[in-house]
């Protein structure tokens, strides 16, 4: 009896404890908090949001040397407006960012959807595998650790004309020419190095499924399929979308792959990330800037649409631990608020999509 | 070491009653997996060890193995040697820098309840999306202003972009998986909040601190536009720039002989290093976005 009274107890012991406690410990963490992620706020401040604000303003800019309207050489930056917008979308640069907005777009889509249908498989194969496991988590971990640029140009190595590809496929496929070729050597590099990382992530979220929902599954008659897409894709859905969302980040910015296995200056895989960094290059900061503003753009619509439509749950476990102050929404007003585009954006869908985890 | 010792017990339960393809299939896909993932990785190690004058013969197994490939990306003049320091220097340094900032707030995400959390979170994760390009040009004009190009600072400080908030978001998920009683008995010991977290907190932490280490400097390690974008003299270049730009002896040629040594080169610290922590770094990779 005497051991038993306490175990009794304890259950409820927390729940009367928890509200007051937490109480007393917050009064002045407000404070406290600010000042402890004041540095990481700065350090973010000063090399994000201070880089893109004033991407933004140099792209209303022109600099470098140029002739005035009497002939003299001017030195320095002149406010032009709209112009590096306008010529953006005028003639021959019309037809080159076109380009490579179709491009970073069409690797996007490509890769991402034959990466996630490949992770997910992978996934799968390695959830029902109980021998390997080990060999298979090392060996997926490789292509991840590899930098970018080795495997742009291991890729390169093995898509050259007498390279191996072409002794494989008993082709003379020029890989690294203009064409189809360039296009589809970058998706297969891209889908090498990160679809064993989606499956890695899914991996987890398969990982947290209780086998009890499985063996209920199978009570009722499930068929493989049905199990797989009534039980596993639900389940896994919070993980998936997000893996999903950063794969997709990740890919509109694409730059050293293209970069290194193919080269600059062609056009089949030029992608926006690219085009900016040959017009920095050349030191004409103004068109570069704006170039590099629209991509931000681009990147944080497809962020927000994202977010806003499938309702990825960015923060998830974050705010799952939190839920008294979510139910305060200090966060959620505030974020609603913020008039910083992406930010503001993710923040305000994120807390207000997710169910989630 | 415990999977593999528990696992011979499972398949015989399930092999009970499934058909053989049932039990060979995964073993199958595993092998597809593991294949899928080493063979590229196999050739460029096979392609570094070939003689160069048999650079271009698809054999599977070189037929005359040798090191010339290797000796000559050391070689005086290709400045790899020099680009292996300066990534060192670089991602070390970012790795550092990193975790002393991203350490106390992570701290205070994990254990702190104050308005606007949600928030600070979200915009954490929100700068770690914005694309590279866009953050490098602004930043590249200011740096030319200030002299900065062709400096470690140039590659450092843009660096903190990314790192900052991979470090934060890996840390602050080991951070909260942490017991809150072990702070409270500190404190009850006469630890103040500060002590606490310097006595209790980054001993016990010090596996997860690790694993963002790791996480972070791979990924400072493999940085490319930055150090592309803010240097231009050979001395200052990191590995990733000075493999990129080799150029062959007769100048015209790709040199893929000595281009697959050196990312062997690069390479293998960084799988053997994930060899030797990869259950930490699986943890670590899916602890931020997943669980």
């Amino acid at each position: 009896m005497s051991t038993s009274a306490p175990v009794a107890e304890r259950p409820a012991k927390p729940e009367n404890n928890k509200p007051r406690r937490q109480t007393s410990f917050n009064e002045g963490t407000g404070r406290l908090a600010a000042m402890l992620l004041s540095p990481t706020l700065i350090v973010l401040v000063l090399v994000v949001v201070y880089p893109i604000l004033s991407a933004l303003r140099e792209s209303l800019y022109q600099s470098g040397q140029r002739v005035d309207a009497d002939g003299f050489i001017v030195q320095g930056s002149e406010f032009v407006g709209l112009d590096n917008f306008a010529a953006i979308f005028q003639g021959e640069t019309a037809d080159r960012f076109w380009n490579a907005f179709y491009n970073t777009t069409f690797f996007t889509v490509t890769c991402v959807v034959l990466e996630t249908l490949l992770g997910v498989a992978m996934a799968l194969v390695m959830h029902k595998a109980f021998k390997g496991r080990g060999i298979v988590r090392a060996s997926i971990l490789v292509p991840w650790a590899i930098p970018t640029v080795v495997s742009a140009l291991l890729w390169k190595w093995i898509f050259q004309a007498d390279g191996i590809a072409n002794a494989i496929l008993g082709t003379q496929v020029l890989w690294s020419t203009e064409g189809w070729q360039s296009v589809l050597s970058v998706i297969i590099a891209d889908t090498w190095k990160t679809a064993p990382f989606i499956g890695l992530l899914v991996l987890a979220g398969l990982q947290t499924i209780p086998d009890e929902v499985y063996e209920a599954a199978k009570v009722d008659g499930a068929n493989p399929w049905q199990t797989f897409t009534r039980i596993t894709l639900p389940l896994v859905k919070p993980a998936l979308l997000v893996a999903v969302l950063f794969r997709i980040l990740d890919t509109l910015r694409i730059f050293d792959l293209p970069f290194v296995l193919v080269g600059p200056n062609k056009s089949s895989v030029e992608t926006l990330s690219i085009l900016a960094y040959l017009e920095a290059n050349q030191t004409r900061y103004g068109p570069a800037a704006a170039y590099a503003t629209l991509l931000f753009v681009y990147v944080a619509l497809v962020a927000y649409m994202f977010v806003k439509v499938l309702g990825a749950d960015v923060i998830g476990e974050a705010r799952a631990k939190t839920p008294k102050n979510n139910k305060k929404s200090g966060g959620r007003r505030d974020n609603k608020l913020e008039p910083g585009a992406a930010a503001g954006a993710a923040t305000g869908s994120v807390t207000a999509g997710g169910g989630g985890v | 070491m415990a999977v593999a010792e528990k696992a011979p017990k499972v398949v015989d339960v399930k092999a009970a009653e499934a058909p053989w393809y049932r039990r060979w299939l995964p073993l199958i896909g595993v092998g597809i997996i593991v294949l899928y993932c080493l063979l590229p990785f196999y050739w460029m190690i096979v392609s570094a060890l070939r003689r160069p004058t048999d650079q271009f013969d698809n054999s599977i197994i070189p037929r005359h193995w040798s090191f010339t490939n290797f000796t000559d990306v050391f070689k005086a003049g290709t400045g790899f040697g020099r680009g292996l320091l300066n990534s060192l220097i670089v991602a070390g340094t970012v790795t550092i820098l990193t975790l002393v900032i991203g350490m106390v707030a992570a701290y205070t995400l994990a254990r702190l309840d104050f308005k606007f959390k949600n928030f600070v979170l979200a915009i954490i994760i929100t700068t770690s999306m914005f694309p590279g390009i866009s953050l490098v040009i602004p930043l590249k004009k200011l740096f030319s202003d200030i002299e900065w190009i062709n400096t470690y600072q140039a590659m450092i400080v843009p660096s903190l972009s990314f790192a900052l908030p991979l470090a934060v978001w890996n840390l602050t998920a080991f951070f909260r998986q942490m017991p809150r009683e072990l702070e409270q008995a500190a404190m009850v010991d006469g630890c103040t909040p500060a002590q606490a977290f310097r006595k209790v907190i980054i001993p016990l932490a010090a596996p997860g601190v690790f694993t963002t280490a790791i996480i972070t400097f791979i990924a400072a390690w493999n940085e490319f536009l930055i150090a592309l974008s803010m240097v231009n003299k050979k001395e200052f270049q990191t590995a990733n720039v000075v493999i990129s730009q080799f150029t062959g002896t007769s100048g015209r040629d790709q040199p893929f002989g000595s281009q697959m040594a050196a990312g062997v080169v690069v390479t293998i610290p960084l799988v053997i290093a994930v060899l030797l922590f990869q259950r930490r770094i699986v943890a670590g990779l899916t602890a931020g976005g997943v669980k």
